[in-house]
Formats: structure tokens, C-alpha cells, sequence
């Protein structure tokens, strides 16, 4: 037994549309827009989510918009240009 | 990676987003004095050992979802306590990895060992209602850096708390197996919920008084959801006398694995 | 309308609705699944030292990681489910050992540098394979490697950058961090899978655009970006045939032990029972909990439509009695 997949849109930016970036599998709308905010927006990407099961469409309301999207905002260990590494060594 | 057209190197955006927050940026930091040093070890030290406990589960969830959300939980405590470890004044990893545990500061709700997928969400759902309602009446410390720290950290409690909210309401209201295995969750966590809120004498802690009347309000409408009620205990347990000082052998246990690399090599770098 | 072998002689992406050989949708299944089983495989070698972390930043650094590891899995099953299997199918599927992962994940990990050695060498070899991936002729599985390679690029860095600091460190993080590097030398080359002439598919899988360069020239990509990177960590690749050859422009190396390859593919490596048996333990132990979110959901869903049907009762018996009062 598995729980339904849901397709995962997400608006990357302020004037962009809703753009699919996958699926997830959720036993409810409510687990599936959480769980594609946790999957899909950990770099900070995105400032609203669409879930879509069958024809239904979720979105998140403007009003979470600051705990639902805000703490990735530091996690800057997740960009490669955190880490310094030489400019003599080569390919990384 | 190399010239040819393969690279993805070339565009010059390797990974998603930017814009990065550092809440402390700008921030007065004036040396902490001994109440503040106080409040900011005990929250960073819930904050370490609580997120310890989330990494122990880390490869053991339910389903990959749980993997990637309680990983994220995680961070936002490793990433609290390493703030408020800082806001001490002393260095984070000497506080980590050098302390023994009677020197720890955290409540033994974030020590206790893990048990079972409900164990894990009743005890996020107190820790979190809790910080929560302690967070919330941080942010207006006139302590610039521990408002900041304590500003981030409400945002990402408040989701901590939504995401236990959830389970527990779904675990309470799903089949007859997870509501009697929530149930045990629960009576096995609440013997530690009053420490909790037991005076410390800190001037600088809000009164745990109102804290509790908030934690209350919050559980109470999240167990009814669950079909769950609180679980009657003894008036005064051990728990409830026992100061922050004063840990279950679980602590040593556990630091004795944290701190184990930390140790065995003295002088190196990391 | 486009045929399969137009599509992908124009170099075009099959999607998933798309008509598509049998043959090429089992192929697609299995390499997306193996590829997605490797992800989380792949989380247990390195998880193992989260909790161990010998300092907080390393912590967090080391948990993301293996945290995005949980999502690239995530992502791949979700392109493997375009094609019609179900992530459930596939996860017993890895557990029962009818499908297989990256033998390097067999391996054990025996210290905080092995940390830094799988982020260099490792998920190097690693990136090496997946970036040509991303013009897989199956769009699902070239878009989720998109977002891979794009997430998977800190990796590297942060091992490396372990490696360095470590190197800076004391005499014995340095012998550390050789030793770590003697043991994953070899299994690393071996994540290209068997020479070129041992394996059977390339030539399909190439004609199909599944595949974008052999294993060996892949292999030989990822020795010559590695040799710089070890000569300016100052560690020594153990391989006594290694040298640069100036006449094919490329670095010449040794034989991998060919026989332990195929003995760790065959389920004899060092760790392959541990690391099926940890998944299949998650796995079982998490049934409860899925079951109950499926049992909730279904309350709440006949609880709405009751709420619904009560509602629609309500509006009906208001309506009759205005026609009522109307009449």
C-alpha cells in the first residue's frame, strides 16, 4: 500500500508562473503541500506551491507565506560557493 | 567538469536560490552577561541535543517525505543552537564537544532516547509548543542579538509545531494500532513535560506561568483533534524537581557518541 | 507525429506518454530505480556520521548532504513512476534484491575523513556519470537529474574542502585522510561499472540516448580531473601505474580488481546484507504509520463529504420551504 501521488508546481519568483518540479507521494493535500515544501523549496526556492491530486489543485495561502518559506534562508552550507577551495584546483 | 558541452558548471548557477540570511549581521553584540549567557546556553543546549535526537533518525523514517522533513527539523535546531551557542560568547564546539554532561543545560524532555515514530512526534509536538510560546516572548529581549535569534527561530518552530501537530493528529486519528501507540507515546513524554516549566530564577526567562497557559491551550486542542486526552501523573514527579543540571543517564550516553571523533583526535582541525 | 526512432534521431526527448519499445521502458525502469535505490542506499554509509560530526558545522554540512540524498532518491522514483511502476513496487523490489544499487555503497566507512573521501571521490565519479545523464533521451529522468547535478555540486566541495582542512590539521588527520583515500581509490573507478568490452548494453543503450559516453571514457575522465585535485590535497593515488601520458593526452592507470567488482554486485561486498537489511527495517517499521495516515485521510474525507451532503440537504430544505412560503 502506498499513499496517492500528488505533481508539485512551485513559483519560483515574484512574476513567474507555477512551474512543475515533480511529485511526491502523500496520504493527504495537506501532508502533500508540506512535504513539497520541505522537498522542493530547501534552497529557498520558490515563494508559493501548487499540489495537484487527480484534478484538484492546492495551493498555499499568502498568509503562511513567512514559516512556510523562511528557514532555508540560511542554510548556506547547501551552495557550492560556500566553501572556498583555490582557484589553482582544478574541475570542483 | 570538463569543456565540453556537458557542463553545467558554465551558467554559473549551480544550485537553486540565493539570498542569504545571517539574523546576527549588524547586530550589537556587547559581551553576555550572566543571565543572558545562562538563558542562551540552556535554549542553545535544548536546541543541540533535541536535534541530535532528529539526526538519530535520519536513514529510519516512515516514508522518504518524513526522510527529507525531519532532516530540515533538524537543521533548524543544529542551526538555533550553534546562534545561541555563539550568543554565550564562548565557542560553539568547545561548548559541543568539550563539555561533560553534567555541565549540559538542556531539559531531559530533548535527552531522553528515541522510541517509535510516535514517541518522536509527541515529543516535537511539547518541545515545540513549548520553544514556541518561549521564543515568542524572546523576540522582544532588549538583548538585540537574542531577539534576532529568537525572531528566526519562531518561524521555524511554528513549523516544527504545524508538521507534530499534523502527525499526532494523524496517528491519534488513524487506525486503533497508532492511536494506542500515540497514547503510550504520550504517557511515556508528559512525566517531563512539568520541568519544563519550573522556575529557574533567570530575571531574563519569561514567566513559566504564561508559557504553560499557552502550551495548554495549544496540546490540549491538538489531543482533542487526535482523539487523545493527557495522561494523569503523580502531582510531583522527579522530573518536576529535577533542574537543568541534573540529567538522565541518556545524556552521557549520547554524548559519549557526539563527542567521540571531537575527542579521539586532540589539536585537529575541522 | 514523431516515432520513437525519430525522436530520438533528432535528439528529442521521449515523455511518458509517448509510444516506446518495451525494451527501452524496462531499461529506463531499471536504471532509474538502481539510480534511485543508490540514493538511499547511499545514505547510510555517510549518516552513520551525523551524530558523530566533529564539529557543529560539519554537522549541519553533513546532514544536508545526506539530506538531499533523501530527495534526489525522491525525485528519481517520482521520473521512474512516469513509466508506469508504483515507488512501493520499486522499494520492495530493492529490498527483496531483485533490483540492484551502486556497488560503492557496500563499503564500509571507517572514519570522519572517509566523510571528505566520499564527497571528493566519490560523488566526483558520481557527477561525472550523472552530468552527461541530464541529455537522457527519457525527459522525466533528464530533468530530475537536472536538479541533481545542480544540488549535488556543494557535495563535492564540502568533501574536498574536508580533505583540505584535514590536510592543514594534524600528522595524524593527514595519515587519516591517506588512508581513506587507499580505500576508496579503486572502488571509485569501479562505480563506471565493467570495461567497455565486458558490457553487453552500452551499444543499445548508447543508440538509444540513454547512455552518452562508455564506461571507460567516463573512467578515464574522472582519473585525469582527480590527479591534479590529489597532487594539490597532497595525497598519493595508490596506484603504482599511474602516469601521465603525453602522447595520448590522457593519464594511464591500472587494472580495478575486476572480480571484486562483480563479487560486490553479486551481494558479497562488505556490506551489502547490513545496508538491505537497515532499509528493509525502515521500511517495516514505518507500515504502521503509513497505514494510519491512509486510515485518517479516509475519515477526513467521508467526514467532508457527510459535512457536503448535510450542507446540500440544508439548502434544499431552505429552498422548498421558500417555494413554500412563495406558493
Amino acid at each position: 500500500m502506498s499513499w496517492p501521488l500528488y505533481e508539485v508546481f512551485v513559483r519560483g519568483k515574484r512574476g513567474l508562473n507555477h512551474v512543475h518540479v515533480g511529485s511526491l507521494h502523500a496520504a493527504d493535500d495537506e501532508s502533500a503541500l508540506h512535504s513539497a515544501r520541505d522537498l522542493y523549496t530547501r534552497r529557498n526556492e520558490g515563494v508559493s506551491i501548487w499540489v495537484v491530486r487527480s484534478a484538484h489543485i492546492t495551493a498555499s495561502s499568502p498568509d503562511e507565506k513567512d514559516p512556510f518559506f523562511a528557514p532555508s534562508g540560511d542554510k548556506v552550507y547547501r551552495h557550492p560557493t560556500f566553501y572556498s577551495i583555490p582557484d589553482d584546483v582544478p574541475h570542483i | 567538469m570538463g569543456p565540453d558541452d556537458d557542463t553545467l558548471a558554465a551558467d554559473g548557477h549551480w544550485a537553486f536560490g540565493t539570498g542569504f540570511s545571517d539574523p546576527l549581521s549588524g547586530l550589537p553584540m556587547p559581551p553576555a552577561g550572566a543571565d543572558l549567557a545562562a538563558l542562551c546556553l540552556a535554549l542553545g543546549d535544548d536546541a543541540l541535543i533535541m536535534s541530535h535526537r532528529l539526526q538519530e533518525w535520519c536513514t529510519r523514517a516512515p516514508e522518504l517525505e518524513d526522510e527529507v522533513a525531519l532532516a530540515n527539523i533538524a537543521l533548524d535546531l543544529l542551526g538555533q543552537a550553534r546562534l545561541l551557542l555563539a550568543r554565550t560568547g564562548r565557542d560553539e564546539d568547545e561548548l559541543a564537544f568539550r563539555r561533560g554532561a553534567g555541565e549540559f543545560r538542556n531539559v531531559r524532555l530533548a535527552e531522553v532516547p528515541n522510541g517509535d515514530f510516535a514517541h518522536l512526534v509527541v515529543r516535537l509536538l511539547v518541545f515545540s509548543t513549548w520553544r514556541l510560546a518561549l521564543l515568542t516572548r524572546l523576540r522582544d529581549s532588549d538583548d538585540e542579538a537574542l531577539a534576532a535569534i529568537a525572531a528566526k527561530g519562531v518561524k521555524e518552530v511554528a513549523y516544527h509545531r504545524g508538521y507534530a501537530a499534523r502527525w499526532t493528529i494523524r496517528l491519534g486519528d488513524g487506525t486503533a494500532h497508532s492511536h494506542e501507540r500515540t497514547r503510550q507515546a504520550l504517557a511515556a513524554v508528559w512525566p517531563l513535560v512539568d520541568q519544563l516549566f519550573a522556575a529557574d530564577g533567570n530575571p531574563r526567562s519569561p514567566d513559566p506561568a504564561d508559557l504553560r497557559e499557552e502550551f495548554d491551550a495549544v496540546v490540549g486542542h491538538v489531543l482533542a483533534e487526535a482523539t487523545l486526552t493527557i495522561p494523569e501523573t503523580a502531582a510531583e514527579t522527579a522530573a518536576e524537581r529535577a533542574s537543568r543540571d541534573e540529567h538522565t543517564g541518556a545524556l552521557a550516553v549520547l554524548l559519549e557518541e557526539m563527542q567521540s571523533v571531537a575527542r579521539a583526535l586532540p589539536g585537529a582541525t575541522w | 507525429m514523431s516515432t520513437f526512432e525519430e525522436v530520438i534521431a533528432a535528439d528529442r526527448r521521449i515523455e511518458p506518454r509517448d509510444a516506446m519499445p518495451d525494451a527501452y521502458r524496462a531499461t529506463m525502469v531499471r536504471q532509474i530505480a538502481q539510480h534511485a535505490h543508490s540514493e538511499i542506499i547511499g545514505m547510510q554509509p555517510e549518516g552513520y556520521w551525523i551524530t558523530r560530526a566533529p564539529s557543529l558545522r560539519r554537522k549541519a554540512i553533513l546532514l544536508a548532504k545526506v539530506q538531499d540524498e533523501a530527495g534526489h532518491g525522491l525525485y528519481l522514483y517520482a521520473a521512474a513512476e512516469t513509466l508506469g511502476v508504483d515507488r512501493a513496487e520499486l522499494a520492495e523490489r530493492l529490498i527483496d534484491g531483485r533490483q540492484k544499487y551502486s556497488s560503492i555503497f557496500n563499503y564500509p566507512t571507517l572514519g570522519y575523513a572517509d566523510v571528505g573521501v566520499i564527497g571528493w571521490l566519490v560523488d566526483g565519479a558520481a557527477i561525472c556519470n550523472q552530468v552527461p545523464l541530464c541529455r537522457s533521451s527519457y525527459g522525466p529522468y533528464a530533468r530530475a537529474m537536472i536538479r541533481v547535478c545542480k544540488e549535488e555540486s556543494f557535495h563535492q566541495r564540502q568533501g574536498y574542502e574536508l580533505l583540505m582542512t584535514m590536510m592543514r590539521g594534524t600528522a595524524a588527520q593527514r595519515e587519516l585522510v591517506q588512508e581513506s583515500v587507499d580505500r576508496w581509490w579503486w572502488p571509485s573507478l569501479m562505480m563506471f561499472g565493467p570495461p567497455d568490452g565486458d558490457s553487453p548494453n552500452t551499444a543499445r543503450s548508447m543508440a538509444w540516448k540513454i547512455k552518452r559516453h562508455t564506461n571507460d571514457e567516463l573512467r578515464q575522465r574522472f582519473v585525469d580531473m582527480t590527479v591534479p585535485q590529489a597532487g594539490r590535497l597532497g595525497v598519493t593515488l595508490p596506484d603504482p601505474e599511474l602516469r601521465w601520458n603525453a602522447e595520448r593526452g590522457h593519464h594511464d592507470f591500472g587494472t580495478p580488481d575486476w572480480d571484486e567488482l562483480k563479487r560486490v554486485i553479486q551481494g558479497d561486498g562488505p556490506c551489502n546484507a547490513e545496508r538491505v537489511e537497515h532499509r528493509r527495517r525502515a521500511h517495516e517499521d514505518g507500515a504502521w504509520v503509513r497505514e494510519a495516515a491512509t486510515a485518517h485521510a479516509a475519515k477526513a474525507a467521508r467526514a467532508a463529504e457527510a459535512a457536503e451532503a448535510a450542507r446540500a440537504a440544508r439548502a434544499a430544505e431552505a429552498g422548498r420551504s421558500t417555494k413554500e412560503e412563495v406558493a
